[in-house]
């Protein structure tokens, strides 16, 4: 099926993503490029087409809301909203380094245009509930977003947040699993293995949605079913392969944090179509 | 040596009722307060609150780090969040959310807990909170406060809600006694400024909480003796009253502290710092030595643990046979 033209724009932002996600971490010298390629095609259709925002007014009130848990992957978040807009990407490449705003893990303080600050695993979908409660309450008109790793599943609180939400129908909340199955040290099958999620979370009083996270398409389909859910909270279970775009760096436990050296980033840069030299 | 005659007090609510009743008031001015409980809110009090604000209390179950998050996400909606359970609870299972969800992004949330210290009593030290006040001037940016009897608490908890940054006040179970009576000045309490109740020029006794009433009795102990004693509530732990601190120091050349805290980290810590840099004086403190305390009734544990006058005022005449050695 041809794609769209939506969709399409879609996929070139995810190669944006991916390409300065890698440049950020190159030059930064350490970093993670295995869940930030995981995430890029959720991000670039959050960011494309689906989020309501306006990066020249950041604290609108009827924004949606999009807080990414999964702080580490979070050169992925900042590379989607420059390209969104709210930054110049030539600022990226100043990533991890002292007096720039793009910390290793996101920090709002620097940036007031994230919702959370995010880093130390399982806290950003209980952030996102209480933003989800707040807007039932005010009656305001938005969706809370909130992107999640696999591994963080292992964390109590998120099913904390899974056990209240899922008991209140707390709609307007929809949380965005990247099943990449790789954490820090190892497959997620060797540490803390993760079965059945989308049972998990129904069983939870969710409604699931389980998708390849790399294609635009399903992706897109499963926001729009999202937003369409009332009366419960929406996890989307998006299957993914921790390192997608880069071949040597895929499904790979060693490029969860780590920096490719000069070598590897110019084969890695050109695996991305970007032909570069160090 | 002749009896003192000490003062006695008229006996008012616990700290916590106090709170949850101001709480309920706050609710009535304004429409941005929110409340959120995790299965303690008869003990906490902020059940009045839920039964006249029902769509805006959230009495979420018991799940503390949820607690603190979801506080986090509401505050950056605008809502002005109030969080109560436990001091130990609420403290310790939530301290990385509140370093990551509130204190490290700079967020509004008010975090007001019931049974700190020992004098919960019977439940023992599982339930009793004697590191929280340390833990949460850990915090950067925190406001930490411990308010002495009813008309402070209620006073304070007004501030706490008006203040623009987040606050950690911790109240206690047990009714105490009235420290002030409602002649007491307006603007007396203002969260880091502290009381001075009684001058003297030989010794300060600086306490927080329910040993402010001790430290008073322990003044009364002391002036039988012909030893003045000044008596500071030191309601706010942080940021210090350094002002008051530093004069007690000059003026009065030795300082004792009370709290019903673990010496490590709370109010005798902060004080000890502040003089030894400021105006270095013999500093002695009265609180929970390095250890848990027991089941027992509130008397007989303040008793057992060192938490009475009669402790703090052997505390003076250690620090004023330091001042004069």
């Amino acid at each position: 099926m041809a794609s769209t033209k939506v969709e399409q724009r879609c996929s070139q932002m995810a190669r944006s993503i991916r390409v300065h996600s890698l440049r950020m971490i190159h030059a930064a010298g350490s970093g993670h490029p295995g869940g930030s390629f995981s995430a890029a095609d959720i991000l670039a259709a959050l960011y494309s087409d689906c989020l309501k925002f306006r990066p020249d007014e950041p604290d609108w009130l009827d924004r949606d809301r999009l807080v990414y848990s999964k702080g580490h992957g979070c050169p992925a978040l900042y590379a989607a909203m420059a390209v969104a807009g709210y930054f110049p990407v030539d600022e990226l490449i100043g990533l991890r380094k002292l007096d720039c705003r793009f910390q290793g893990h996101p920090d709002r303080r620097k940036i007031p245009a994230l919702e959370a600050s995010t880093g130390s695993l399982g806290q950003g979908l209980s952030i996102a509930l209480g933003m989800a409660l707040a807007r039932r309450l005010s009656g305001q008109d938005y969706h809370v977003y909130c992107v999640i790793g696999d591994g963080e599943t292992d964390e109590g609180q998120i099913w904390e947040a899974a056990l209240y939400a899922g008991a209140h129908g707390v709609d307007h909340l929809i949380g965005i699993t990247d099943y990449n199955k790789i954490q820090n040290d190892d497959y997620s099958e060797n540490i803390l293995p993760k079965r059945d999620l989308p049972e998990k979370w129904a069983a939870f009083g969710w409604h699931p949605i389980e998708i390849d996270g790399h294609d635009i398409s399903a992706i897109r389909g499963a926001l729009e079913e999202a937003r369409g859910v009332s009366g419960k909270p929406v996890m989307i279970v998006a299957h993914t392969v921790k390192g997608k775009g880069v071949s040597f760096m895929e499904d790979e436990p060693g490029w969860h944090g780590k920096a490719p050296n000069d070598e590897e980033f110019v084969r890695a840069m050109a695996e991305l179509g970007e032909e570069v030299s160090v | 040596m002749t009896a003192a005659t000490v003062r006695s007090f008229e006996m008012g609510k616990s700290t916590r009722v106090a709170y949850g009743e101001t709480l309920r008031e706050l609710g009535r001015e304004r429409s941005d307060i929110v409340v959120l409980d995790a299965d303690l809110s008869k003990s906490t009090q902020t059940v009045l609150f839920g039964k006249e604000f029902p769509e805006r209390w959230f009495n979420i179950g018991i799940q503390e780090a949820n607690l603190v998050s979801m506080a986090s996400g509401f505050a950056s909606c605008g809502y002005v969040p109030f969080i109560s359970s436990f001091a130990v609870f609420l403290v310790c299972k939530g301290f990385d959310q509140l370093r990551m969800g509130v204190a490290y992004p700079g967020i509004n949330v008010k975090v007001v807990t019931s049974h700190g210290g020992i004098s919960i009593g019977q439940d023992g030290p599982s339930q009793m909170g004697i590191e929280d006040l340390g833990l949460a001037c850990s915090l950067p940016g925190f406001v930490v406060c411990c308010p002495a009897d009813e008309v402070s608490a209620r006073e304070l908890v007004r501030e706490t809600a008006k203040h623009d940054s987040a606050v950690y006040l911790r109240t206690g179970r047990p009714a105490v006694p009235i420290i002030y009576g409602a002649d007491h000045p307006p603007e007396t309490f203002r969260l880091g400024k502290s009381v001075q109740i009684t001058d003297g020029g030989d010794v300060t006794l600086i306490a927080c909480g329910l040993m402010v009433s001790e430290a008073l009795i322990a003044h009364d102990i002391l002036a039988a003796e012909g030893i003045r004693a000044r008596v500071i509530d030191m309601h706010t732990l942080k940021p210090l009253d350094g002002e008051a601190v530093e004069r007690a120091a000059r003026e009065t050349g030795a300082i004792v502290t009370a709290e019903e805290h673990l010496l490590h980290g709370g109010l005798g810590s902060i004080v000890a710092q502040f003089a030894a840099k400021h105006h270095p004086v013999p500093v002695e403190s009265v609180g929970v030595e390095d250890t848990y305390a027991e089941s027992g009734s509130p008397d007989e544990l303040l008793d057992r643990y060192g938490l009475r006058a009669v402790n703090i005022a052997e505390a003076a005449r250690r620090s004023l046979a330091r001042k004069s050695s």
